[in-house]
């Protein structure tokens, strides 16, 4: 595969080959917040070692007016990973998403207290230039939301908030994410038709392909697969899968089996609280808390 | 008890009367005849209006009738002058109402913060729609025409821009000559040499002399009282000089005095004030439909406020947006109380050339003509409200044409 000139900044996250990368990332957050944890990975790199904490999470509370939706949520979602948060509805899963972002800034409602650092920079603080945020932490909903757009310009509507690109540079950093989302086979014949005559598979595909297109480390997806057939949600797990080296990502799920096959991390959530977050495997099979086990079993939720 | 709970139910269901089948099928029938009947009434209504208008209207509709100017003979008369004043106060309104009137519907929908004081605005946006349009026209008729006496009266305007002062003489050979002047009432001080403008005049079809629109220059003779004046273009003789004839000022397209007295500025501004509550709520209600998910989607990539409103919700909502505009300014042609209420000229023998120009427009046309007790008369209004049908009609075709070929679904 060839090297798409992605729009990234700060050299964490390329398009090429992995490892060579990943050292890079390693070192250049230590050098930039040092850690015990992450003292420890440098003394002994092993391909087993703990990544670096990507978004970190501490005493964070939220509420919508004076109903707290988030209670004391200690969090870290690892760099180049797949975190899964699992719950039953209502329980705050999205709200989390959307302060990791800065969504919430659009609910007036919506306030927050504690600590919630990106890259050890607390993404709260009034001072932190959300446009930029939302250009490093990408988004992807539930109901697949293409712009009333060709599928070329849905692609190169975010890179052309951003910067200016030549025509040829912006046609080749749109095939390269279309690439990237495992679609451009599908639309490659027709970029210039509307992005809403795909199937919503697709659909969802492309706006992966639109958020991955300005180069984000971080990738939320809210629930990405509810609104789709199981054969579209193959190909969307099989695309998580595909871009979990490359690409912090976060997914919120009700679904068990998703989160079991898709996720390296998961963190289950009951009625705002954290409950518990460990490797998924260790979830599934012994988690530490009675709820967990009940909701992992399907015996509540 | 649990095992008979089933057929309880079932004596329960079995127990109420049942309906008469007949009688139901007979009221059916019956609300679906009530309903053709009531249809009918209002379709033939509409019929007949429209047919006699066509029966009286149809023979006088001829092209003459769309070149003449207005008249006292009935058989000579046209619908130039409030046809074209027509398409001035309409564009003139569309001009200053859709951008005011988008613009206040994207930041109401878009950015104003959901307080009580935005709350008030929408609430009297609403009720300014129904405001009758008579109402407009007073508003109009102080706001615009008379400018509260602000700038003196209508006559004696007190502030003019952008018209070209001219003082006028007359030269040796009796033609009228335009020298530059700078101020009303004072008479320039002529020279040799100075440059002058005289009228350019065509001969006509049949031999008669036309004077132009069109000046050319011509250099200045001014010649002392007690010489013999030789003959030719632009002498002057100097006892002439000293006081120029009149003053003139030329008006160009852009010449705007104040107050804006009954012209087409004021007639379109007036227009405007009836229309933009119309064109604020069609907006909304396009920006409104736009589903949240598409700004949320922008707004996720890291655009702004503003790029999000500028290159996605608006985009989206202009189809919607222009049908509502086009069916505003629909509006704005049909009506007739607004621009009466100005209190402009029923006589009017010119198109307008500039927005100072004195107008009239289709509705009050067809009004001044069905006022007339002359046979002939009516036969012209039917003629001329056929002429305004069919624009109207042009205009909410244009208006389904682009529902059906812009508007794509969103989401
Ligand atoms: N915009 C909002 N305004 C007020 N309350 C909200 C809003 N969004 C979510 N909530 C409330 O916050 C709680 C958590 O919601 P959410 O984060 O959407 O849960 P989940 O995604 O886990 O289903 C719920 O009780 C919900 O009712
Ligand atoms: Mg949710």
């Amino acid at each position: 595969m060839t090297t798409p000139p992605t729009a990234a900044s700060g050299g964490v996250v390329t398009d090429s080959p992995r490892p060579a990368t990943n050292k890079v990332a390693v070192i250049e957050t230590m050098t930039t917040t040092p850690t015990p944890n992450q003292n420890q990975t440098q003394n002994q790199p092993t391909p087993a070692a703990e990544p670096p904490v990507c978004i970190q999470a501490r005493e964070f509370n939220s509420w919508y007016g004076d109903f707290q939706a988030l209670h004391g949520i200690e969090l870290d979602v690892p760099t180049n990973r797949v975190t899964a948060f699992i719950g039953p509805s209502g329980c705050g899963k999205s709200t989390l998403l959307r302060w990791f972002n800065r969504m919430n800034d659009t609910i007036p409602s919506a306030r927050a207290s504690g600590t919630l650092d990106l890259h050890g920079t607390d993404l709260l603080s009034t001072r932190y230039d959300v446009v930029d945020l939302r250009r490093r932490v990408g988004m992807v909903f539930q109901k697949p939301n293409p712009f009333p757009k060709s599928i070329f310009d849905n692609i190169a509507y975010g890179p052309r908030l951003h910067r200016r690109y030549t025509r040829s540079d912006l046609a080749e950093l749109v095939e390269q994410s279309l690439r990237r989302a495992a679609i451009w086979d599908e639309v490659k014949d027709r970029l210039n038709q509307s992005a809403l005559g795909l199937s919503g598979g697709q659909q969802q595909r492309l706006c992966i392909a639109r958020a991955i297109a300005v180069g984000p480390e971080v990738l939320l997806m809210d629930e990405p697969c509810s609104a789709l057939d199981p054969r579209s949600t193959a190909a969307i797990e099989d695309l998580i899968r595909d871009l979990r080296h490359q690409y912090t990502i976060v997914i919120v799920t009700h679904n068990m089996q998703q989160a079991a096959r898709v996720s390296d991390r998961t963190a289950f959530f009951y009625e705002g609280r954290l409950v518990e977050s460990d490797e998924t495997e260790r979830i599934f099979t012994t988690p530490a808390h009675r709820e967990t086990e009940d909701y992992v079993s399907g015996r509540f939720g | 008890m649990n095992d008979e709970t089933p057929q309880n139910l079932a004596m329960l269901v079995d127990r109420g009367e049942p309906r008469s089948q007949s009688r139901r099928r007979a009221f059916d029938r019956g609300f679906l005849v009530t309903c053709l009947a009531i249809t009918a009434i209002a379709v033939l209504a509409l019929g007949v209006l429209l047919g006699s208008i066509l029966i009286e209207g149809l023979p006088g509709l001829r092209w003459s009738f769309f070149t003449e100017y207005a008249s006292r003979d009935a058989s000579k008369a046209g619908i130039r002058a409030p046809l074209w004043g027509s398409i001035w106060v309409a564009s003139i309104c569309a001009i200053v109402a859709l951008p005011i009137g988008i613009a206040t519907a994207v930041w109401l929908e878009e950015f104003a913060p959901k307080n009580r004081i935005t709350a008030f605005i929408r609430l009297n946006i609403s009720n300014l729609a129904g405001v009758p349009s008579i109402v407009y026209g007073i508003l109009g008729l102080t706001l615009f025409v008379r400018m509260f006496g602000l700038f003196g009266p209508i006559q004696a305007p007190e502030l003019e821009i952008g018209g070209r002062l001219y003082a006028i003489y007359y030269d040796t050979m009796q033609e009228p000559i335009r020298v530059p002047a700078e101020e009303r009432g004072v008479a320039p001080v002529l020279k040799t040499g100075d440059v002058g403008f005289v009228q350019e005049i065509e001969e006509g079809a049949d031999g008669e002399l036309i004077f132009t629109d069109r000046w050319t220059p011509v250099t200045l003779t001014i010649v002392p009282e007690d010489e013999d004046a030789p003959e030719g273009y632009g002498i002057i003789e100097a006892w002439q000089a000293e006081e120029p004839a009149d003053f003139e000022t030329e008006r160009p397209w852009y010449y705007i005095q104040f107050p804006l007295g009954q012209s087409v500025l004021a007639g379109g501004l007036t227009l405007m004030l009836v229309v933009l509550p119309i064109v604020i709520i069609s907006s909304q209600e396009a920006l409104r439909a736009v589903p949240g998910s598409l700004r949320t989607g922008s707004l996720a990539m890291g655009a702004t406020k503003w790029q999000t409103t500028r290159k996605v919700t608006l985009p989206a909502a202009v189809p919607m947006i222009m049908t509502g505009s086009i069916l505003a300014m629909s509006r704005a042609i049909g009506e007739a109380a607004p621009i009466l209420v100005l209190g402009v000229a029923l006589f009017i023998t010119d198109t307008p050339s500039s927005l100072m120009d004195s107008f009239t427009v289709l509705p009050m046309q067809i009004y001044n003509w069905t006022s007339r007790w002359q046979e002939d008369f009516r036969a012209l209004a039917a003629t001329g409200i056929i002429v305004l049908l069919m624009v109207l009609l042009a205009f909410n075709a244009v208006a389904v044409l682009i529902r059906q070929k812009l508007q794509r679904p969103l989401s």
